[in-house]
């Protein structure tokens, strides 16, 4: 066995590694740019080697500088991760060169499935399902009718130039096809100046199922069963499961056995993916293998109970699988969610920053359910602009489907992170969403659900009551803390009464409290009685309660006259106050929140570096206001629409938050 | 018996109603509550004691003989706080406009002596039209008197004014001279001129909101401390902030029980200055990671954001904290950011209160604006604030400390009891660019030879080891380890005790 192993990648993936390795006895060496000095793959590692400056094209990808650290380091082997060089066959000729084992496949597999219309043709040959499709040239509108007919309605007629649904037609007949070639060659040839037009299959309600296959140097290569990855943002997968909640045993083994078969086509070794995209009838169709450690592995590990990364090293080692396809067994059922520093609820945008808190729930490995969070961060970190936004992985298994969603709703109502925007609140909406949880989802899910993006979730009815009962309880708590107090005036403390009207996104609860040693009763006006029990005290951010005997875990923030609760999505606040103080705050006036749409707000914490306008000036739509400077970016923000400048209430120097007023208009 | 109970009844219901209920619907239709509703938010629940219930003025002029109401539009009397006692008084707008009459005035100094007398912190509700202008020169004299009793309870007990609807021409003056000033947005405005007069003799055309609305008041004038969305968060954060205020000058701060490990180790703090000198933190992270339960009340959070005052507690003791913000021109001191540090540290002096300084400072700033302005005294009152106070003081240098402005910030020479810094620390006359080039002059033409004479001076001085050589540092801690240390430290102080030279009082440069 090795040595020791460079990992020529950074975040989670680097640290996923290093556990692996660790655990063989391989000693580990880390790279790093400058952004990344005090990354936690740096400090998890047994050395590490400075590689260039931030960007990833002058550090992670200079084939090089990780040539040179690994020289400098003496290491054996070197595990790629995902992305960087991980799928760069020059590379991995480097490392050949040298004699230094690439834990990976060989190059000649790197470079076959590299090329789509080569993967598509080895595939083919390999006894592979592809789409079905057309790739010649086609002359006129009575071949695409033919073409259509052989391939079999629906089908896509496509501009071979296209891209963002130019020249694109979908066809459910001749008529259909006919009148869709003429109009996509027109489009195309206007759009493009290319109207070479091609038809292939079209796939209805598409699912994106990958195989994870595996295999060493001697001729022997297993399948570990299949991922479910439909629900994407853009071709970002988010949330991803194994096994899908779509396949049958036989597609499953199909599927499988046409992975192997391609895996060997191109003499694979290593773990690889060979991903699919399944019709409603359980059609698959070959995309592309991706001849690496996916993102998502780790699912695949939970059901199997195999370290990938440990059988990847083995492998590059020249062992033999330890296990044939019969030894494989799946087993439960587990779910990933990916969280990204983007922020949902500003389009997803990147978010970057300091890390002022992360905790990630705490991991378990039980037999009844495991918790496993990979991770590159830590609180005090910082999130660069330089790399992928993803920080973190959270996985839970657990015997069922239904539990492995609980599990992993809990889970990440105790994520707590601050500091950064963050999708956790949108992985949550997923994780109830009724299509999600019957396993119902196409690659359209998000785009299809969350048309207008995601502006939060409404709580339904009985966990608005559920988080009511637990604010009484937890303000009383606090309440009574604060009559604790010194200098107080002996026989006249103030009582804290039992009595608590809870308002929260627009519900009110009239509740009674009675509390006891180990917890409190609750009981609604309508006579509901609830139990609650926790150990939380005041000043705790996370509270992790017991309601009704079912788990309920709160972000807790604080809010004059109540808390901030974030949970399952929702971000609401929550009032909690005695009869008397709820029946003034009624007479209060709703409070209209100022028309923003007359105004410039800052988009980011940074500089004002420019102000480009002065008062009184007409703005055009798409005209530069200001440029300000975050993280060193500089971001030139414009007018939406016409108007004229009636105010500007920041000058070059200022530093503002998010949402300051920059400037107003007429 | 039984009648003259009824009587009683009729009488203090009579009282309750104020104005009556046509004008207590228009208070409420202007999103304001009652005096009476205000004191129920207030205080703690069934604990108000009321005085001089059936007051009545004493004016005969121009009709006033004809509407003698109860109470005389303002509400006083005592209750408690989380149990702890506070005198109180709301006027009431509903009763002549809240307008001050001598009775009303001498209802206020009735309350106000009571007490200075029983050390219990004043909490004043201000809703008033102004002067009760058929009283003439007694309504004046009124407001005289209650001037007069908030400078003799200054430093005595805590003063808070809370304005929840007009305050206007002298009356400001009360508030003024109390301990903190709160209002609430949209509904309260104070100047000592109104807009009328103003366009009279100035021309301008101002709104009331614009010349001293909420907004006005936190951002620009620095008159108010905070303000509030509606009467019923300002009552409430009222309540929080007696919460960590002291009943009297003799009375040690309170402390409450509290569910936060003094010894909390927070790793990330380590990493909290950047790596580049130059960029910006949010020190609010660093207060909130040493108080207990991350509590933080920040007292004018709105003005001169380059320094942050308010109180945390540390083992369920009030601290106040005193803090440069890097993120706000670099967290220099200025005219605005020292006279409200100034005001704060002598608070909390005047109250035992200990201070918590966290400093990172480059400097004053530079500029004819501030020189104009006077930022050599203004910029002196904090240096004297803090060299004054003789309250347990702990400073703790996060990065910069340059200059004057070095040793203004709690340093050792203003009888600071603990200076701890941080490895980050630079404590020097200025940054090493600058200095290099006063002391290096001749080099100036030659790049090379002033970088190298940069680095010299940085190696030199951009550490806290040369001063804490010199003992001015007692101790370089860990950034993780700021909560226990500073903990610790104020532990120690506990029984501190400085006697200062008799003076008549001191001559602060104001």
């Amino acid at each position: 066995m090795f040595n020791k192993i460079l990992i020529a990648n950074r975040g989670e993936i680097a640290c996923r590694v290093i556990k692996s390795a660790r655990k063989m006895g391989i000693s580990t060496v880390a790279i790093y740019s400058d952004a990344d000095r005090q990354a936690l793959h740096v400090q998890m590692a047994d050395e590490a080697i400075h590689i260039g400056p931030s960007p990833a094209n002058q550090s992670y990808i200079v084939i090089d500088k990780v040539m040179d650290a690994i020289r400098q380091s003496g290491a054996q082997a070197v595990h790629p991760g995902y992305g960087f060089l991980s799928e760069n066959s020059k590379f991995a000729e480097a490392l050949e060169a040298e004699g230094i084992a690439f834990v990976g496949p060989p190059k000649g597999a790197i470079e076959a499935m590299g090329d789509k219309i080569t993967s598509k043709k080895i595939a083919q040959e390999a006894g592979v399902s592809t789409v079905p499709g057309y790739m010649g040239l086609i002359a006129d509108a009575d071949e695409a009718v033919k073409i259509s007919g052989e391939i079999g309605y629906p089908v896509m007629i496509k501009a071979s130039a296209g891209g963002g649904g130019k020249g694109m037609r979908i066809a459910w007949t001749d008529e259909e096809a006919r009148e869709g070639f003429q109009s996509s060659k027109n489009e195309a040839a206007s759009s493009f100046g290319d109207d070479r037009i091609f038809i292939e299959k079209f796939v209805t309600q598409p699912r994106h199922i990958e195989i994870q296959v595996l295999c060493d140097s001697h001729g022997n290569g297993v399948y570990l069963g299949e991922r479910e990855c439909s629900i994407q943002r853009r071709n970002q997968k988010v949330v991803e499961e194994a096994p899908s909640p779509f396949l049958d045993e036989t597609t499953r083994r199909a599927m499988g056995e046409q992975a192997v078969a391609l895996a060997q086509a191109v003499g694979y070794t290593s773990a690889g993916t060979v991903e699919f995209i399944v019709d409603g009838d359980k059609n698959f169709y070959f995309l592309e293998m991706n001849t690496r450690l996916q993102v998502e592995h780790p699912v695949t590990e939970l059901i199997t109970g195999i370290d990938l990364v440990e059988q990847m090293i083995r492998v590059a080692n020249g062992e033999k699988l330890p296990f044939k396809q019969d030894d494989i067994k799946l087993n439960g059922w587990a779910i990933e969610n990916r969280l990204y520093a983007e922020d949902p609820y500003r389009g997803f945008l990147p978010s970057i920053g300091r890390l002022t808190r992360y905790r990630p729930p705490a991991e378990v490995a039980e037999d009844s359910h495991v918790v496993r969070n990979d991770t590159g961060v830590y609180e005090g970190g910082e999130i660069s602009m330089y790399y992928d936004p993803m920080i973190a992985k959270l996985c839970t298994w657990a015997p069922t489907r239904a539990e492995a969603i609980e599990r992993m709703r809990v889970a990440l109502d105790s994520f707590e992170v601050e500091g950064i925007g963050h999708n956790l609140p949108f992985l949550s909406a997923v994780m109830d969403h009724p299509i999600f949880v019957a396993g119902d989802m196409t690659t359209a899910f998000i785009e299809e659900q969350y048309p207008e993006g995601f502006d939060g979730v409404e709580l339904p009815e009985p966990e608005l009551r559920r988080i009511a009962a637990a604010c009484a309880a937890m303000h009383r708590v606090a309440e009574i803390r604060r009559t604790r107090v010194s200098g107080r005036m002996d026989n006249h403390e103030r009582k804290v009464g039992i009595d608590w009207i809870v308002s929260l996104q627009g519900q009110r609860y009239e509740t009674a409290i009675a509390a006891d040693h180990d917890g409190s009763t609750v009981t609604f006006g309508d006579g509901h009685e609830m139990r609650v029990s926790s150990d939380w005290t005041p000043g705790d951010q996370l509270a992790t309660l017991t309601v009704e005997g079912s788990p309920l875990v709160l972000k807790v923030g604080k809010i004059s006259g109540g808390f901030r609760i974030r949970s399952r999505g929702a971000d609401i606040k929550v009032h909690v106050r005695t009869p008397r103080q709820a029946e003034l705050a009624d007479l209060m006036p709703e409070k209209v929140a100022p028309d923003t749409s007359k105004m410039l707000l800052c988009p980011m914490p940074g500089l004002i570096v420019k102000v480009d306008v002065a008062v009184g000036d007409e703005v055009q739509e798409g005209q530069a206001l200001c440029t300000v400077e975050a993280m060193k970016m500089e971001n030139i923000l414009r007018a939406e629409r016409k108007g004229m400048v009636s105010r500007i209430n920041a000058a070059a120097g200022d530093s503002l938050a998010v949402d300051d007023v920059i400037m107003e208009f007429e | 018996m039984k009648d003259i109970l009824t009587v009683l009844n009729d009488r203090r219901a009579a009282a309750r109603l104020g104005g009556g209920q046509k004008r207590i619907d228009a208070q409420h239709a202007r999103g304001k509550l009652t005096a009476r509703e205000r004191i129920d938010l207030l205080l703690d629940e069934d604990s108000f004691e009321e005085f001089d219930m059936f007051v009545g003025h004493r004016c005969t002029d121009f009709g006033m003989e004809q509407q003698r109401p109860y109470g005389d539009g303002v509400v006083t009397g005592w209750g408690t706080i989380n149990g702890r006692m506070v005198y109180v008084f709301s006027q009431d707008f509903t009763v002549l406009g809240g307008s001050v009459s001598e009775t009303h005035a001498r209802k206020i100094c009735k309350i106000m002596d009571m007490a200075v007398e029983n050390g219990a912190p004043i909490i004043g509700i201000n809703d008033s039209g102004g002067a009760r202008i058929q009283e003439g020169v007694d309504s004046l004299a009124g407001y005289g008197e209650v001037f007069q009793r908030n400078i003799m309870a200054s430093g005595v007990v805590p003063q808070i004014s809370v304005i929840m609807g007009p305050c206007a021409g002298g009356a400001v003056y009360s508030p003024a001279m109390t301990d903190f000033i709160f209002m609430v947005k949209d509904t309260s405005y104070m100047f000592v001129t109104g807009p009328d007069v103003v366009k009279t003799v100035t021309n301008e055309v101002v709104t009331a909101e614009e010349l001293g609305g909420a907004s006005t008041h936190t951002r620009k004038s620095s008159v108010a401390d905070a303000a509030f969305e509606n009467d019923v968060e300002a009552l409430a954060e009222v309540r929080r902030l007696v919460d960590f205020l002291p009943l009297n000058n003799q009375a040690k701060p309170p402390v409450r029980p509290f569910f936060d490990e003094p010894g909390r180790v927070e790793t990330s703090l380590d990493t909290l200055v950047p790596e580049n000198a130059n960029s910006p933190y949010d020190m609010k992270e660093l207060i909130l990671k040493i108080a207990d339960e991350a509590d933080f009340y920040e007292i004018q959070e709105d003005f001169a954001k380059n320094i942050i005052t308010g109180f945390i507690r540390l083992e369920g003791r009030t601290v106040g904290v005193v803090a440069n913000q890097p993120m706000v021109l670099a967290g220099c001191l200025d005219i605005d950011s020292s006279r409200k540090a100034a005001r704060f540290v002598r608070f909390c002096d005047a109250f035992e209160i200990p201070i918590l300084t966290l400093v990172d400072v480059p400097g004053f700033l530079p500029g004819t604006g501030q020189e104009y302005g006077g930022v050599i005294k203004h910029g002196a009152k904090l240096l004297y604030a803090y060299g004054e106070a003789t309250v347990p003081k702990v400073t703790v240098i996060t990065r910069k400390a340059y200059g004057g402005a070095y040793v203004v910030m709690a340093s050792k020479h203003l009888r600071s009891d603990f200076n701890y810094a941080w490895p980050t620390s630079e404590i020097a006359v200025m940054g090493a660019k600058g200095a290099t080039e006063i002391i290096h002059r001749a080099d100036l033409g030659d790049p090379e030879k002033i970088a190298k004479h940069t680095a010299d001076y940085e190696a030199r001085f951009a550490n806290p080891f040369v001063a804490a050589e010199r003992g001015f540092i007692d101790e370089v801690i860990q950034p993780r380890s700021t909560r226990m240390r500073v903990s610790r430290a104020f532990a120690s102080l506990r029984n501190k005790s400085v006697k200062m030279p008799w003076k008549k009082h001191d001559n602060i440069p104001l």
